[in-house]
């Protein structure tokens, strides 16, 4: 694979950024686009834009036909079992609603647990944290160890018959982490409880398959794997789907209407009321396209390629600290924490160079409190990143190191 | 921005108030006490303020953890307004805000002094709340009171 070739695919890419050929080291926030998705978005809008799944003419078919064919290609591309498993949201943080909301109003009362870990990012903590206080549940976090993993024998003491629910991120936004989720998922299925694996950095990165993980929900982002923002996923088997009552009332998710009462559309319809975005999820299907021309795995090893470049490079900076595993594998990112200067000052030093970082607590506070840190500085990787520009970051970062220190 | 712009934001001076802040601690009880925080980047300030029987700053003493801009600038903020009414200290404010902010003229320019320093933070919108997070926490003390 010609990964500087690849990088002619990405528009955005090419230009200067205070005076400097942009270094873009922040993709687990957001990815840029290929050139193909922007197309098919314009190719939609200037050729089939219609309403849904309402009208019979030309446009509304082909428009029904395009925003259908992308719930298959999802669902090939997560290994669902049938693409009624796909529900179209805004992103992973609705996907993480839409359970919270639907699943655990049904089927939790005071008592039940619902078991998530220290690491998770704020959208897949806020929405428990809601569902506990309106169902009485419990929530309880499974800790994280000082290497980044979580805490696999506290777990097993957590997982107790109360434990309704297990939500975990699969690989850690701030760490880099990658959770052994399908092991944890069958941990949690023989206590009789359900799973929610929130899938937003693994996606597009690894191979994420859910037949293989075993889980029963599993949500990620559109917008960080090449495809536009305000588009996600929400896979849920279909048995428990089922199950799960409607969230969002309104048009497309109803059967038949009285004045007084309705009855629901079996899913995914029943839980996408309203005008889905429907241009969002045909760039999803175009962007899942792209990546699967280019091979998951081969980007998996892109990553990891660059991930411990980055590890051994920056590793060499005096004063500089790596969050996160140590060893083994990791997500595309790399985190860490300067003595000599704060995680914006760092931001801020690296954006006068052209190179685009994130500081801050990458919202997860708990974690950062954990391991005792304001914040981290994250450079994190996609396919369109190369080694050079990692050497670019270290350069970078040594000087900062002299000037504030 | 260009690197002298980046220069200009981080002057040695701020450098040396973020590495050494000046009335650095707390002070004991009775005083002014208010906590300050920018919550989308978590920078923290605490402040405490002793006022005397004319409402003047007889001493001040913060404690915090920030970038480089917040902790300096409230470092900077201290040692400006000891001895100062709160009257003045809120003139003070405001003309500060005007000088970080590039909006409007500061009325008594020549009172800012060494906080003009931090005038380089215009060119960096995004660091505004930084610069202003002492002062937030100084007027919230204050309005305590």
């Amino acid at each position: 694979m010609d990964w500087h070739r690849l990088r002619e695919d990405f528009p955005i890419l090419h230009q200067e950024v205070n005076g400097h050929p942009l270094i873009y080291l922040d993709s687990a926030a957001s990815s840029q686009k290929p050139r193909c998705v922007i197309d098919a978005i314009t190719r939609y809008y200037e050729r089939d834009n219609a309403n849904v799944h309402r009208a019979l003419h030309a446009l509304s078919m082909r428009a029904t036909d395009a925003f259908e064919a992308a719930r298959r290609t999802v669902a090939r591309f997560i290994s669902a079992v049938t693409e009624n498993e796909i529900i179209f949201t805004r992103g992973t943080t609705e996907s993480v609603n839409l359970v919270a909301y639907a699943w655990c109003g049904a089927h939790l009362k005071p008592g039940d647990v619902i078991l998530t870990t220290g690491m998770e990012h704020h959208s897949d903590l806020v929405p428990w944290q809601f569902a506990a206080r309106s169902t009485g549940a419990t929530l309880k976090h499974i800790p994280v160890l000082d290497d980044g993993s979580l805490d696999q024998e506290a777990f097993e003491r957590l997982l107790t018959p109360q434990v309704k629910l297990l939500a975990l991120v699969h690989i850690s936004n701030s760490l880099g982490t990658i959770n052994p989720v399908r092991e944890m998922c069958a941990k949690a299925r023989a206590v009789g409880a359900i799973s929610f694996v929130d899938a937003a950095q693994s996606t597009g990165h690894i191979p994420v398959n859910v037949q293989e993980i075993g889980c029963d929900f599993l949500a990620f982002s559109g917008h960080k794997i090449c495809a536009p923002t305000g588009i996600g996923v929400l896979y849920g088997r279909m048995a428990v789907l089922e199950k799960m009552p409607p969230w969002h009332g309104g048009g497309e998710m109803i059967l038949n209407v009285t004045l007084d009462s309705c009855t629901y559309k079996a899913p995914p319809a029943r839980f996408e009321a309203g005008t889905p975005d429907i241009a969002g999820a045909i760039g999803l299907a175009s962007a899942i396209d792209y990546l699967e021309a280019i091979g998951v795995s081969h980007i998996e090893q892109h990553g990891l390629e660059l991930t411990s470049h980055a590890l051994e490079k920056l590793g060499c900076i005096e004063g500089l600290r790596i969050l996160g595993p140590a060893t083994g594998p990791r997500g595309s990112l790399v985190s860490f924490h300067c003595d000599f200067a704060h995680p914006h000052d760092i931001v801020e030093w690296a954006n006068t160079h052209g190179i685009a970082l994130r500081g801050g607590h990458h919202c997860t506070q708990p974690l950062m409190k954990r391991f005792k840190v304001p914040g981290s500085t994250r450079a994190s990787f996609y396919l369109y990143n190369t080694p050079q520009e990692i050497d670019q970051l270290a350069e970078v970062l040594d000087s900062a190191r002299k000037f504030f220190s | 921005m260009s690197p002298e712009e980046l220069r200009d934001l981080y002057q040695s001076v701020i450098l040396d108030h973020s590495h050494k802040p000046r009335n650095h601690g707390e002070l004991p009880a009775p005083c002014l006490h208010a906590h300050g925080d920018n919550p989308s980047c978590g920078d923290e300030i605490d402040i405490w303020v002793k006022l005397d029987d004319q409402n003047r700053i007889s001493d001040i003493k913060f404690t915090g953890q920030g970038c480089a801009i917040s902790q300096a600038s409230a470092s900077m903020m201290t040692v400006k307004i000891k001895g100062k009414t709160t009257a003045e200290a809120a003139a003070l404010r405001e003309d500060f805000r005007r000088i970080v902010m590039g909006d409007g003229k500061p009325l008594n320019e020549d009172d800012l002094g060494e906080l003009t320093l931090l005038e380089g933070v215009q060119k960096f919108p995004q660091r505004v709340k930084c610069a202003m997070l002492g002062w937030r926490a100084l007027e919230q003390a204050i309005e305590g009171a």
